[in-house]
């Protein structure tokens, strides 16, 4: 069945750009830091799952575990060390986006060439539940399924912590309204770095996740930094749900051309979709519109 | 990439230091232009392209980036544009026809991205940029592929190296010389005040999207020529040559180390970068790119403005000292 | 009534839920002086805003002379003659004093650029009192002199309408009297400008006209004098504004005052 066939990659990619743009929308609508380098985390991730699955013999699911919380910290680190000072030189004003692409940018290359260092240019996979499953007369692998179902929990936990948390409500606030946050006692710069943090945690786990059912390199990571920053600038903004709908989008658009047409012009797609979108909603497709 | 401490710290140099400062510039000129006469060997006409090379690279993107302040990660593209442009047409017209082509596509693709994308914000275009070079690759990587069915190709042209580095100095004098004049035109003028605030200048009667564009267009074709004119010293080029992402990021670090509001600000970071990753690529191969990130990381973090920005500040706090 | 230079009807904007700017209607006659006053948050820069096109109506019209407004950009309605200068002062840091005023000069038809500008610039910065200060840095001047000089790059714009927004505002009784007395003598010279103004002394002295606002919605319009009587008026601003020094001593309204006025959103001109 053709239809199930593209429906279930499209839903399985999809919902992977989406849980890799909450991570980055986060970052960048919460803690005003545009990260380029995000994409490296996600293939360190990979490669350490790949490692731990390989050499120490661990269950996939159980690095997931793992790399949620590590992410967590990595990123946390990450902000407080590297972009406490540029947020700090800047005054919190526009100089940080530019600063912030700029320190980032290197930080990709270092990142990106440290992973060459230690694997070389090569794909890397490993087997997990891929034996075949029968779903309405289509045979999908099996860790497809794993991997769509985690992504969903993940991101359903994340909406619940944002809107049913105190933590989360605070984070709201300074995505909203930054300089006004302080004012109800809330501790923007603290806030920010565990935003940072969430959106590491994401990202990591959607590492993990990606290792499971896809073949991944070192220099892969630009790709997907690159395709999660068009799906949160799709969505809008620092919107969940934006994210969720831009990352199906270009999930849905990536399958159909790669099927019907040429798996070499997704990138095109992607672009073409991006180009779209914002020439006819400039603030995205759920962002508000700054007054 | 922030403003410049104060204007006045650059001072108005007299009128005789600053006829002094032409004919020493005029005598360097002459000096470069003589240097393959003067016994310069191959290694030293390498080394020079190199320089000259990302001179252009980086003066043509601090043309646009400066002033503006919208990072363009899409040096590459252009660039691979340019340099491949020159592989697939350099065997079947004159030379200084394929240079037309790979300027007049250059011109035009700019125009096409500058269109969709600067009438958004910043982001949206270093979003864009950041991309642009990896979709031109993979297109370029489609059609060959698909089309011609020959990917990578093979460019003999009757090129030598010494002419190669006359015209890379050419282009440089070139590029030196439109920014100069952009620098005393009304576009000069208008894009001193949407560096400054883009509101006002809507609301003094400029078309900030035009002036952005034309600009980025001009960049991106000093870009593209600069790749078609390397391109002779490859013989063979493919896709992942032409469009290798480092090259944006080298361009990147030069223009932020020399400063970029600066006409020959970029030049001043050239010289020691470029040496400098002469010096790792040979000495640290396996490390370059880790090498790279951190020097790049190094100047973002401690010359945020750039040397000629420090040395200013320098020049500022020596003058107020003396003031005193 | 000769033909208005500005006809503004029905004018809508809205922010979200927030209705900023109500059906807002009313004219401006050419070499009129009009004050736009009201409370804090009434929608006053936000008219002025639509009117230069810093934002885009959702409703309504706005004509100067014979061309339509609305939907066009703010350096296209700069080209039409409307200038205006910020409630919040914004000057070019980094650039000269002349160079400001040259930003003025450079981007329109009756415009100059270069050698042929510089006689207009000397003679721009002179008329606000600026003269000498060319070559210093427009960041390293005072608050003041700052709105000297953008008042001098909207001049350089040789506007039709000039929009001032609390141009006045923060000024110490000396410079309050010498930035009345400019605006003054370019009144005196014809030109057509609406000031958004909480300065009551300035608004008594420059404005035959005032248009005041609150919540969006047009609450009267008529002579200064009369219409900053109206008990609405005063009401609006001893209700919801604390600026309570700028405001003229309450009077209790007279029967005969009321009946003069013209009362309500966009009354007289539906």
């Amino acid at each position: 069945m053709l239809i199930v066939d593209v429906l279930l990659a499209g839903f399985t990619l999809g919902g992977m750009y989406a849980l890799i743009a909450m991570g980055l929308t986060l970052q960048y609508g919460v803690a005003r830091i545009m990260n380029l380098s995000y994409g490296e985390v996600l293939v360190m991730s990979a490669f350490g799952t790949w490692f731990a699955v390989t050499r120490l013999d661990w269950n996939p699911v159980a690095v997931l575990l793992a790399s949620l919380p590590l992410g967590y910290l990595a990123s946390w680190l990450i902000y407080r060390v590297l972009m406490m000072p540029l947020v700090r030189r800047s005054g919190a004003g526009p100089a940080l986006e530019v600063d912030s692409i700029l320190a980032t940018f290197g930080l990709l290359f270092l990142l990106q060439g440290v992973l060459l260092l230690a694997f070389g240019g090569n794909y890397y996979s490993y087997s997990y539940l891929s034996q075949p499953v029968d779903i309405l007369g289509s045979q999908v692998a099996a860790n497809r399924l794993v991997v769509l179902g985690f992504a969903a929990a993940i991101g359903l936990g994340l909406y619940l912590l944002l809107t049913r948390s105190r933590l989360g409500t605070a984070v709201r606030a300074v995505a909203v309204a930054p300089r006004f946050a302080p004012l109800v006692g809330i501790d923007v710069w603290r806030l920010s770095a565990i935003a940072f943090g969430i959106g590491g945690a994401l990202v990591a786990g959607g590492g993990t996740l990606l290792s499971m059912f896809l073949p991944f390199s070192a220099t892969m990571g630009v790709v997907f930094a690159m395709k999660a920053l068009v799906v949160v600038i799709m969505g809008g903004v620092g919107n969940l749900l934006g994210c969720l709908v831009a990352g199906l989008m270009l999930g849905f658009a990536e399958t159909l051309v790669a099927r019907f047409v040429d798996p070499g012009l997704t990138l095109a797609v992607n672009f073409a979709l991006f180009l779209l979108v914002l020439l006819l909603r400039p603030a995205g497709l759920f962002g508000r519109v700054a007054r | 990439m922030n403003a410049l401490p104060s204007p006045a710290a650059a001072g108005n140099p007299a009128g005789a230091g600053r006829l002094a400062l032409q004919a020493l510039m005029v005598a360097g000129l002459a000096l470069l232009a003589a240097l393959p006469w003067l016994g310069a060997d191959d290694y030293l006409i390498a080394v020079g392209i190199n320089i000259l090379q990302y001179g252009v690279l980086a003066t043509a993107w601090a043309l646009f980036s400066g002033p503006t302040r919208y990072v363009s990660l899409a040096t590459v593209a252009f660039f691979g544009i340019g340099a491949y442009t020159a592989a697939v047409v350099g065997e079947t017209l004159p030379w200084p026809a394929v240079l037309a082509v790979a300027l007049g596509i250059s011109v035009v693709l700019a125009l096409v991205v500058g269109l969709a994308t600067l009438r958004l914000s910043g982001v949206h275009f270093v979003i864009f940029t950041f991309g642009l070079a990896e979709l031109v690759h993979q297109l370029v990587n489609w059609y060959e592929v698909n089309v011609t069915r020959t990917l990578g190709r093979y460019l003999f042209v009757d090129i030598t190296q010494v002419q190669i580095y006359w015209q890379l100095l050419a282009l440089l004098v070139g590029v030196l010389a439109t920014g100069w004049a952009i620098r005393r035109s009304r576009l000069g003028l208008a894009l001193q005040v949407i560096g400054d605030d883009e509101v006002v200048a809507r609301h003094v009667g400029i078309d900030t999207t035009r002036a952005k564009l034309l600009l980025f267009a001009i960049s991106a074709g000093f870009i593209g020529l600069a790749g078609a004119v390397m391109a002779p010293r490859w013989t063979y080029i493919d896709p992942a040559i032409a469009f290798n992402p480092v090259i944006s990021f080298q361009v990147l670090i030069m223009a932020l180390l020399g400063g970029a509001n600066r006409l020959f600000g970029p030049l001043l970071g050239v010289l020691p970068v470029a040496i400098l990753f002469e010096l790792l690529s040979g000495s640290f191969p396996n490390h370059f790119m880790i090498l790279l990130g951190l020097v790049f990381m190094a100047i973002v973090y401690f010359i945020p403005n750039g040397l000629f920005g420090l040395l200013q500040r320098r020049r500022h706090r020596a003058g107020k000292e003396g003031s005193k | 009534m000769s033909a208005p230079l500005l006809k503004v009807a029905g004018l809508t904007k809205a922010f979200g839920g927030l209705v900023a700017v109500d059906k807002l209607s009313f004219e401006v006659a050419p070499g009129e002086v009009i004050g736009l006053v009201g409370p804090n948050g009434s929608g006053k820069t936000t008219a002025m805003n639509l009117i230069s096109g810093a934002l885009r109506a959702d409703r309504g019209s706005i004509r100067l002379g014979e061309a339509e407004l609305v939907g066009l950009r703010p350096d296209r309605i700069v080209r039409h003659g409307v200038a205006r200068t910020f409630q919040l002062v914004r000057v070019l840091g980094s650039l000269s004093c002349a160079d400001n005023v040259a930003a003025g000069l450079a981007f329109h038809p009756g415009g100059a650029f270069g050698a042929g500008a510089r006689e207009r610039i000397h003679a721009l910065l002179a008329r606000v009192g600026l003269g000498g200060r060319e070559e210093l840095p427009a960041g390293e001047l005072t608050y003041i002199d700052q709105k000297r000089l953008e008042l001098a790059r909207a001049l350089a714009l040789s506007p039709r309408l000039l929009l001032l927004d609390e141009w006045l505002a923060g000024l110490n009784p000396t410079e309050l009297r010498e930035g009345i007395a400019l605006i003054r003598s370019l009144r005196d010279e014809g030109l057509t400008m609406i000031l958004v103004e909480h300065v009551m002394e300035a608004v008594h002295a420059l404005c035959n006209r005032c248009v005041v606002m609150n919540a969006g919605v047009l609450l009267a319009d008529g002579p200064t004098a009369e219409v900053l009587r109206n008990p609405e008026v005063v009401r609006a601003y001893l209700g919801e504004d604390v600026e309570t020094d700028d405001l003229p001593p309450p009077r209790l309204p007279t029967g005969e005052a009321a009946t003069q006025l013209n009362l309500g959103a966009g009354g007289q001109h539906a």
